[in-house]
This record gives C-alpha cells, structure tokens and sequence, in this order.
C-alpha cells in the first residue's frame, strides 16, 4: 500500500472540507473495498477521509412511510435492525448475505453503493425498492444514481449521508451467489411498491438494470408463473470465468420467480 | 504519515505512533508481538486474521489499524484466562477441531463472536456461520463439532 495522508473528522461539515481540501482524496467508510485495492496498489489515494467517527451517518430511522438508513451503518447492523426487520425484511435478508460475518461487520451501507460493484447486493435493493440517494448536497433516485460499471451520480466532494427506502407492499430478493466471494453472478430483487412493482437485477450486467417486461407481468398478476416466456437480452449481459453471458440469462428469470415465491411468503 | 493511535488491545491501554497505512493485523503482530493473529491469504477471504473491534469480529487484514481508533480490540491472545483454556479453545482441542492448526486462532475468534448471538446453534448455522473461515486443511467437520460443543461450553451446561 502506498503511504496516505490520513484524516479523521468527527463531523459531517469537517468531512466535507477535508474532502474539498486534497483533489485526490478518497473516503473510507468500512474499507472492506478500498483497504483490499490499496493493498494491491489498485487504488493510492493522496488522502483518506475516514468517516468512522461521524456519528451522526450512523443508524436506521423510520420517516412516515420510508426507512433511512445512515451511509456508514455496517450490512449487520441493517440486518439486525428490528426496524429493517419488521418494515423491509427483503432488505435485511440482503444486508445479512453480503460477503461474510467479519465483512458485515466493517462493510457499510454508504461504501457499497459509492463503490457501485457491478454484482454488489445493495444496488438491487436500491432500485428494486425505488429508494433515494441522500448526498449533504441533494436527493438522488436510484434509477439515476447508477451509471455504469463502479460509476454513480456522485459528483466530486460529495458525500452519501444514507439512503431513503420507501416501505414496500412486499419484497423478496435472491441472488444466486459466487461460492468463494458471495458478490451475485445473478440476484434480483423484486418489489411491490405504492408506484407500482419493480424488478431490480444485479451481477448480470455492467450495472444494475430494471426488467420493464417482467415490471409489466407482475403488475397484472404477482406471481412466479407470471414471469413464464420473459427473456432478457444476452448481449447486455456480462460474461467472465464465473459464468458466461448466457448462463446468467438463463439465471435471472430463474432467480426473478424465486425472488418473487419470497416476497408472496413473507 | 506517522499518525498517534490509541486503542485498548486485551484490556490493556495502548498507545503508538504509526505509519498510517499499517493495517492492524500488522500493528497487533510487528508492534505489539501479539502473534496469535495469523495472516493467511492477506486479501481478506481466509478469515485466519479475526480478532474482535468492539466485540465484533473483524478481519484484521483488511482494516487499518487507524479504524480501531479509541476502539477496543481483543485477540486469542486476550481470550485465554491465565490458567487454562477459554471454552471454545477447550472445545477445539477436545475435539481436534485443527489440523495443521493456522487457521485456528481466526475460527475461534469467529465462533465466540457467532456463539455471542447464537448460543444454541445447530450445524447448518455453524457452517453458515464460518462462511469467512477457511481451513486450507479442509478439517471442517471437527471445527463444527467443536464449535457446537464450545458453544454449549459457553452456555455452562457441559
């Protein structure tokens, strides 16, 4: 790892300077990414701004009708959150597959999202439930929030706050997980919100996607049969040594129906 | 970047001046000669490195020390009373849940940290559990069995 200067704020206005005051700077929220790059010199910020000590990114809260959840909380403590629990199981469900228990425990809400990982969990969950992105500067939909692969709407010196989920009718998500890393080769993650129903596919493609057909389907009739005869185009798809662009294909309707079973069981 | 860190390691105070980018797996081992910590794959898979931030387990590869700032940190080492065994240690041995033994110190650590929220597990649980834990040996049916039986030590009924 190349050597750093390090900063530690205690508040959200202190991290925002640091952020402005080096151009090369990079936040850390639980560093269970970007500690891994910077060991493999894939990543050498000039400055880290750790966020670990800004309280006030840290906790779940519920706001009439949606959840916010704070950027720096750990996907354990969204699990184990009896409000996640209670208002959107689905989500906690997500939060409590992500990596493993040691990853849980240091990895954060606010670093998944930023990171954008193409078969990351919590961008499924983000579209899938149409939540908001919360920056100090702006409110961001989901939809427009992801870009492209490891890219977001995050503008220079922005920093996510947390993440406003709207509580759904019901919800399920299932990914069909990497044996060693647990990141999706395929998870979709399905939702029956006051705005309709949205279906939210992560790991098969450069980014997270929508499945408009299968939106339309379920609309009609939420169920798994509902689903029967809806393809996605394979020359989208990602294809790596984990499984080609076909076999992911053929997972996400797979994974969309079980995705559905789950919410219908909840 | 030499940077002042204060953190309490086993009960103890601690406090050293550090380059930023250590780890703290590196800081527990090279400056604080706490060895039980192992480093196994060092990219955050093996789980070899676990010890315990604030009561919760962490891989201490993929952590700076700097993230355990005013934090408390507890290692095998600070698991083992001075005249014996913690129950899961015991529980290993009792049920040869090693083989070559390196990934020894990160399982226990796991399982403490797992049974403080599951004190009853059954098997799937454990296997669950340890997903983050690798025995390169592939010694896990032992490793289990210790664990249930650790747990059960930790309930007091043995």
């Amino acid at each position: 790892m190349y050597a750093f200067n390090y900063h530690k704020p205690a508040s959200l206005a202190d991290a925002v300077a640091k952020l402005a005051a080096a151009p090369d700077a990079k936040l850390l929220a639980g560093g269970q990414t970007l500690v891994a790059a910077m060991k493999l010199r894939l990543a050498a910020p000039s400055d880290l701004v750790d966020l670990g000590a800004v309280n006030e990114l840290r906790g779940v809260k519920v706001d009439g009708n949606s959840l916010v959840v704070g950027a720096m909380t750990t996907h354990a403590a969204v699990a184990a959150s009896t409000d996640v629990r209670g208002k959107i199981p689905a989500l906690a469900h997500l939060a409590e597959g992500i990596g493993d228990r040691m990853v849980r425990n240091a990895g954060t809400l606010g670093g998944s999202v930023a990171n954008n990982d193409p078969a990351a969990d919590y961008p499924a969950g983000l579209v899938g439930l149409g939540a908001t992105v919360i920056t100090q500067k702006r409110r961001i939909a989901a939809d427009d929030f992801f870009r492209g692969m490891y890219e977001t709407a995050l503008e220079p010196g922005e920093i996510i706050t947390g993440v406003s989920f709207p509580i759904p009718k019901r919800a399920g998500y299932v990914k069909f997980p990497n044996p060693a890393s647990r990141y999706a080769i395929v998870g979709v993650f399905v939702a029956e919100t006051g705005s309709g129903v949205r279906v939210a596919v992560t790991g098969a493609g450069p980014v997270v996607f929508r499945v408009p057909a299968m939106e339309k389907a379920l609309s009609a009739s939420f169920s798994a049969d509902a689903l029967k005869g809806i393809a996605v185009d394979v020359s989208s798809l990602n294809g790596d040594m984990h499984a080609s662009a076909e076999y992911r294909a053929h997972l996400v309707p797979v994974i969309a129906k079980r995705a559905v079973e789950q919410a219908l069981g909840r | 970047m030499a940077v002042s860190l204060s953190l309490t390691v086993n009960g103890k105070p601690v406090t050293a001046s550090i380059e930023a980018r250590t780890l703290l797996v590196d800081f527990l081992r090279e400056h604080l000669n706490l060895t039980g910590t192992h480093v196994g794959c060092d990219t955050a898979q093996c789980g070899a490195c676990t010890v315990h931030l604030d009561g919760k387990a962490v891989k201490a590869c993929n952590l700076l020390a700097l993230q355990a700032q005013g934090g408390k940190v507890t290692t095998i080492e600070g698991v083992t009373p001075a005249d014996g065994l913690h129950p899961m240690q015991a529980a290993f041995r009792e049920h040869h849940g090693l083989q070559c033994g390196f990934c020894t110190p990160g399982m226990v650590m796991s399982a403490i940290d797992f049974v403080g929220q599951n004190p009853a597990p059954n098997e799937t649980q454990v296997r669950d559990a340890l997903d983050g834990n690798l025995c390169r040996c592939t010694g896990y049916h032992n490793i289990v069995q210790s664990v249930i039986a650790g747990a059960k030590a930790m309930r007091g009924n043995t």
